[in-house]
């Protein structure tokens, strides 16, 4: 089993005809024939997208139409900042159950107009800035490197898709693999939180331990670990590590994400962490240890 | 990016928020003009620097008994001797270090009569993902204080981005505020002006601190500040010509031409990284060895080699650098790429302290092979934490 996405996921690509959209696509293609199943663009409708090596897919001129036509269950998105907002509202308007969206430098109201529209629909929303969604040997959707993944028995959830391939190396380098690998990105306001992916790997049979990467800015580390918490009182728990990238960066700084700030004293690292150890989560004081903390938690 | 508060007041103005009326100078010749220019017989002199806590800050160059950034005046005269003796001084703040910042204008304003001081601003709630006011009758100090010894104080209205501020939203903010009268009547226009300026302007902040309630009962906007989504200025070229690159570091400066991700720090170790997240860990983990980073800095998922080598230079120039760390995983971004912009740096302005580089991820064989090839004295890493023990080592 996986969360999110699986060999069966049909994917339709908005901003397929960019360079960046095309590089991803053909990386998906080839990464165990990823289901990407068409793109989208108001213009090229008809027409017919190339792969590199020959491949290609058929160019829809709305997400409605590209829906319709293949069946497809989720979209990803790799417009530009300008673009984006009104892309993700296009897919959720055609009903597309999960949406992705790469997307970084989105201004963070139009982020506020996608929330509003985003609580009223059915679809989930993965991101914006963030790298997508890989289930090992099943589907890649967005921009992680395939290479490092491995199939096995890791959740991984983060905020930085680099932390997230570090994440998903160490695991890969000790053994264990991952179910799925979820970048849930580094905007303020986004789609998917921590809560939702955290409830979605204790509920799989098959991830039997989580790796929860945060960073500073904002309180969703911390509603994460009192979601743990009240889930563990259930008796719904599963072994887990953790960082929190951000523990030297000044107050009041934007640390490259638009969301990892510490300002009105809050989001700091230290406050996270210890929310994430009240929760039961063994946090590394190193981000070159998360795989060697997970097989300490593991063992016990 | 931040404003400073005349240029604050201008953009509130331009919606229709009551403001005093006031005039920026840049030298105390200007200041007897400016203040005649204004009603009086009541005049504040304010130092506009982009950092807060001016009215308590000290300058450096004067007395330690001299009055703050931020002086009441009785006549013109009274304004124009505080002028005189503000302009082209070092004004140290809470917030401004104590290296301080060179106060190079005021903003001579009309005074006012204050019956109470309040505290309102906008912001986006992470938690909500909304648009919020942030509201407290605790207003002229420092907000967090006042969140941290009080925060039953601090009242919270989150705005529907669809039916923007309704009647009810400015009633809680009124009750909230404790106003009444006039100055509730003044309230449900100025709580709707604004939200439409955060929104319609791409604010990430506006704070007036303090919102002021007169002696006649009217509401006025005594400071703002304000701080723009730097996403969203393309879409803002008014407010982009407001930016004051001297309240800026040089480095980020440089840095944001190339549309790097810099931030300057104290520390003695330059690293250069790709993704925000791995850039901080880079940053964490250095200090875990017991050093200190000298700069944030992420390159980005899709840099080329031209932006990798003005990353590097941007590092390289600062003169606190002992040594640097480049830590790369590469997803998008290939390990190549990043080898050649650094070779080619490296080839420009050469290399006058300890090099550690960790690469992993795309093309990692071929950007091992180009650094070999160079002959540079350049110490490889197999993992970030060989690579933070290496550089820690070699600045020593």
């Amino acid at each position: 089993m996986s969360i999110l996405v699986n060999r069966d996921t049909k994917v339709i690509v908005q901003g397929l005809t960019g360079k960046t959209g095309t590089f991803h696509t053909e990386q998906a293609l080839r990464y165990y024939g990823t289901k990407m199943v068409g793109g989208v663009h108001p213009k090229k409708g008809g027409e017919l997208w190339h792969g590199s090596e020959g491949e290609t897919l058929p160019i829809y001129a709305s997400v409605a139409e590209a829906k319709d036509a293949t069946g497809a269950d989720a979209s990803v998105i790799y417009v530009p900042p300008a673009g984006a907002a009104d892309a993700i509202i296009e897919a959720i308007d055609a009903e597309i159950p999960f949406i992705t969206c790469i997307t970084e430098g989105i201004p963070v109201l139009d982020m506020v107009r996608v929330k509003a529209r985003l609580e009223k629909s059915k679809s989930r929303l993965l991101g914006p800035n963030c790298p997508g969604i890989l289930t090992p040997e099943e589907c890649k959707i967005g921009i992680m490197p395939g290479s490092i993944f491995k199939k096995g028995s890791v959740g991984v959830v983060s905020r930085s898709g680099t932390l997230t391939y570090e994440a998903v190396f160490q695991t890969t380098n000790e053994g264990l693999g991952q179910t799925t690998a979820v970048g849930i990105g580094g905007d303020p306001v986004k789609g998917t939180e921590f809560i939702d992916v955290l409830e979605l790997f204790l509920a799989d049979p098959e991830t039997q331990s989580i790796i929860m990467i945060g960073e500073i800015g904002g309180a969703a580390e911390e509603e994460a670990a009192q979601f743990l918490i009240d889930e563990a009182k259930k008796g719904r728990k599963k072994p887990m590590a953790g960082f929190i990238a951000g523990r030297t960066a000044p107050k009041g700084r934007t640390m490259g994400h638009a969301g990892a700030v510490v300002s009105g004293g809050k989001g700091d690292a230290e406050s996270k962490i210890a929310a994430m150890e009240a929760a039961g989560i063994k946090v590394s004081p190193s981000p070159a240890r998360l795989g060697a903390t997970l097989v300490e938690v593991l063992k016990g | 990016m931040n404003i400073h508060e005349y240029q604050a007041k201008q953009v509130l103005k331009g919606f229709g928020a009551p403001v005093a009326a006031g005039v920026a100078i840049t030298s105390a010749d200007e200041a007897e003009a400016a203040a005649k220019s204004l009603p009086g017989p009541l005049y504040v002199v304010k130092s506009q620097i982009h950092a807060g806590g001016r009215g308590k800050g000290k300058f450096k160059e004067l007395p330690a008994d001299a009055k703050g950034g931020v002086r009441l005046a009785r006549s013109v005269e009274e304004a124009v001797a505080h002028a005189r003796e503000m302009l082209g001084n070092t004004l140290v703040t809470a917030q401004t270090g104590p290296a301080g910042k060179q106060v190079n204008r005021l903003y001579i304003e009309d005074g006012a009569d204050i019956a109470r001081e309040l505290y309102c601003s906008l912001l986006v709630d992470r938690a909500t993902g909304r648009v919020s006011f942030v509201v407290s009758t605790e207003g002229g100090m420092d907000i967090e204080a006042v969140a941290h010894d009080t925060p039953e104080k601090i009242v919270t209205v989150a705005i529907d981005p669809e039916a923007g501020v309704t009647a009810a939203d400015v009633a809680k903010i009124n009750a909230a505020l404790k106003l009444d009268g006039p100055a509730a009547q003044d309230g449900e226009t100025l709580f709707p002006t604004l939200y439409r300026a955060f929104v319609e302007k791409d604010m990430s902040l506006l704070e007036v601190n303090p919102l002021i309630v007169m002696e006649n009962g009217r509401l006025r906007v005594l400071d703002a500040k304000v701080s723009f989504d730097g996403n969203a200025l393309f879409r803002h070229p008014d407010m982009l010509a407001l930016r004051d690159e001297t309240e800026e570091d040089p480095k980020e400066i440089e840095a944001s031409k190339w549309d790097l991700a810099y931030v300057a720090l104290d520390g003695d170790i330059g690293c250069m990284v790709n993704g925000a997240g791995l850039a901080m860990a880079t940053m964490d983990i250095i200090k875990l060895y017991g050093k200190e980073p000298a700069n944030f800095c992420d390159v980005g998922g899709g840099a080329s080699k031209e932006k990798v080598a003005a990353a590097f230079k941007i590092i390289t120039a600062d003169p606190a650098v002992q040594g640097i760390l480049v830590n790369i995983f590469g997803g998008i971004m290939r390990c190549d790429v990043i080898a050649e912009g650094v070779v080619a740096a490296v080839k420009e302005v050469g290399l006058q302290v300890p090099l550690v580089v960790r690469l992993e991820g795309t093309n990692v064989e071929l950007g091992k092979k180009i650094l070999n090839e160079s002959g540079l004295a350049i110490t490889a890493a197999d993992d970030l934490d060989d690579a933070a023990q290496k550089i820690v080592a070699a600045v020593g």
